[in-house]
């Protein structure tokens, strides 16, 4: 099997079923890549708060406290965090999969407690776990996937054979049984099923984590591509300051479920680089602003947070 | 897109989502066939088992009897079991969340599981009833299939709209859920009288059989099959199952509704296992 990129290749997503839906439109090589502060954007939260009841003894622990961010449209925007920060929570209340207890949300303007479906028609997620049905093969998760977007299997198979040969599988590996697939693998295959729906608003919560190099390497290169051709928004959580510097437009960092600091990557190590001794790198911005190095990250309390 | 046709496009979308749940079920019931083969092995010999009572007791009333409370009760506990377990196999192959955040709505998701738990459990009781068809000779000379049929139709949808409560159970408690919608079933079982009459219990089970579907069904079956009763002599057992399905489905799927708001508002519908 080939792991080697492909770069001529490019990816081509279907078109949404919803005629409501703007598919994120494709951009022409060469062309600068537009961040669209017009109309409603990407996404937008107001003062968001999320508090989780943990234990026995159901003690409170506040997961998101306050958070405002607003990401403009064809943005990749990074949320940095230590274990426990709040990132995984962040993703899971524009996901739908949370309801906020205080403030607002919004997807390209809809609510996502009160226009739910909408919302949930215009985003994707790809999660540090590459959940899926493990004795079925890629393609029966992906047409399954696909089906529950509204798009027909057979257009289905032929993007996801196009976007996972981008991503280095063949399309021989298609039938096998995902379980027999390695982790970077089974990643890959979990991106191929966010980027089959066509999101507006692709939802990455670490999705390099765990990887090996060469896969970490490939998914990134593929985001960038993603980047390059479509305007298709990004939230992307990472551990991976390398990765944050090299992806993302702006940066958000958490801190104990607060919005700490958020900038550009250079302008964020402009900042600490001007307000401490310290050399202009990510590192030492998330050690300024989170108070712990990298190796100091801990698990979070309690079992209602992984990250 | 027209106004008029703005409905229809969004029903066709959720007829397709829930084909896609068929299929997927499907899949999975292929991929794990040993699983599959293991289980319909053991239901056959739990039905073999239990009819061969009444072998030993030389009454072939009683082993009438006996087969009819296996076949009848395997298909109505497949069909629970298989929509009781809907969120249990999502968290645990860690696709809950994935399907929760799908648009598709939660009816349209019940109702693929729904339909392939009744397809699923038609083909498994199948099995079971042919070949104790080959161990016993059954006098069906007197059946009246339509009224087994009729009743068996008519007592799906209260068991389908229990199956859907009990799918709660997982969403509510992550770990226990799925051990709880094994205690329903058992307590099922027990009330309902599928291979003893519900005389014989004592008053306040015979209390909880009334509230039973399968107290219905099984009445309305035997009474068609042993008796060759018509339809119109099992309408005590029809209008209580017609009753319940009425009132159970649009109950389960409101508090389904209700159980994965609490379960968004408290953060359990994040992965386990």
């Amino acid at each position: 099997m080939s792991t080697t990129l492909m770069p001529e290749q490019k990816i081509t997503v279907p078109t949404p079923v919803s005629a409501q839906v703007e598919a994120p439109a494709r951009i022409p090589e060469g062309a600068p890549r537009p961040v669209r502060p017009a109309g409603p954007p990407a996404l937008l939260l107001e003062h968001v708060s999320k508090t989780f009841v943990i234990g026995r003894k159901k003690k409170p622990v506040a997961a998101i406290s306050d958070v405002s961010m607003r990401v403009e449209r064809a943005e990749i925007y990074g949320v940095l965090g230590a274990n426990g920060s709040g990132k995984s929570t962040l993703i899971r209340l524009v996901s739908t999969l949370l309801t906020l207890d205080t403030g607002r949300a919004e997807v390209f303007g809809h609510d996502v407690e009160r226009d739910e479906m909408a919302v949930k028609r215009l985003i994707n997620r790809v999660s540090v776990d590459a959940a899926f049905f493990k004795k079925l093969s890629p393609y029966e998760n992906l047409a399954f996937a696909a089906r529950l977007y509204g798009l027909h299997a057979g257009d289905a198979r032929r993007e996801a054979v196009r976007i996972l040969a981008r991503l280095g599988i063949s399309e021989k590996r298609m039938g096998s049984p995902i379980e027999q697939m390695s982790r970077g693998m089974q990643q890959k295959v979990a991106i191929a099923r966010a980027l089959l729906t066509s999101p507006t608003l692709l939802l990455l919560d670490e999705p390099t984590t765990g990887l090996d190099p060469r896969s970490k390497l490939e998914v990134q290169a593929f985001v960038e591509d993603l980047r390059a051709t479509h305007d298709a928004t990004i939230l992307l959580t990472t551990h991976d300051m390398a990765e944050a510097d090299r992806l993302c437009d702006r940066i958000a960092i958490l801190d104990g479920g607060r919005l700490v600091a958020e900038d550009t990557p250079d302008g964020l190590k402009a900042r600490v680089a001007r307000e401490t001794d310290l050399a202009p790198t990510l590192d030492n911005v998330f050690m300024t602003y989170t108070g712990r190095s990298l190796d100091e990250d801990v698990e979070a309390e309690g079992p209602e947070d992984d990250e | 897109m027209t106004i008029a046709s703005r409905p229809m496009a969004t029903a066709l979308r959720e007829l397709s989502a829930s084909a896609a749940f068929i299929e997927r079920n499907f899949n999975l019931s292929r991929r794990y066939w040993g699983w599959e083969l293991a289980f319909l092995v053991y239901a056959v010999a739990g039905a073999l088992s239990i009819s061969f009572i009444g072998a030993a007791a030389a009454d072939k009333r009683l082993i009438f009897s006996l087969v009819i409370g296996a076949i009848f009760w395997n298909y109505l506990s497949t069909v629970f079991s298989f929509i009781a377990e809907t969120i249990s196999w999502e968290r645990w192959e860690g696709t809950l969340e994935y399907t929760m955040m799908a648009p598709v709505r939660r009816a349209s998701q019940l109702a693929g599981s729904t339909t392939y738990a009744i397809l699923y459990g038609l083909v498994h009781t199948s099995v079971i009833l042919l070949v104790l068809t080959l161990f016993f000779e059954l006098d069906m000379s007197h059946a009246n299939f339509v009224t087994a049929s009729v009743v068996m139709f008519a007592g799906s949808f209260s068991v389908v709209g229990i199956g859907i409560m009990a799918a709660i159970l997982p969403l509510l408690y992550v770990e226990r859920g799925a051990q709880m919608t094994f205690v329903i079933q058992s307590c099922l079982l027990v009330v309902s009288g599928v291979y003893y009459p519900v005389s014989v219990l004592p008053g306040w089970m015979q209390v909880a059989s009334a509230f039973s579907p399968a107290t219905y069904i099984l009445d309305g079956v035997r009474k068609g099959l042993m008796e060759g009763a018509s339809v119109g002599a099992v309408v005590h057992d029809l209008w209580p199952l017609a009753l319940m399905g009425a009132i159970l489905i649009p109950l389960g799927l409101w508090l389904f509704g209700r159980a994965e708001h609490y379960a968004k508002r408290t953060g359990k519908l994040k992965r386990v296992g």
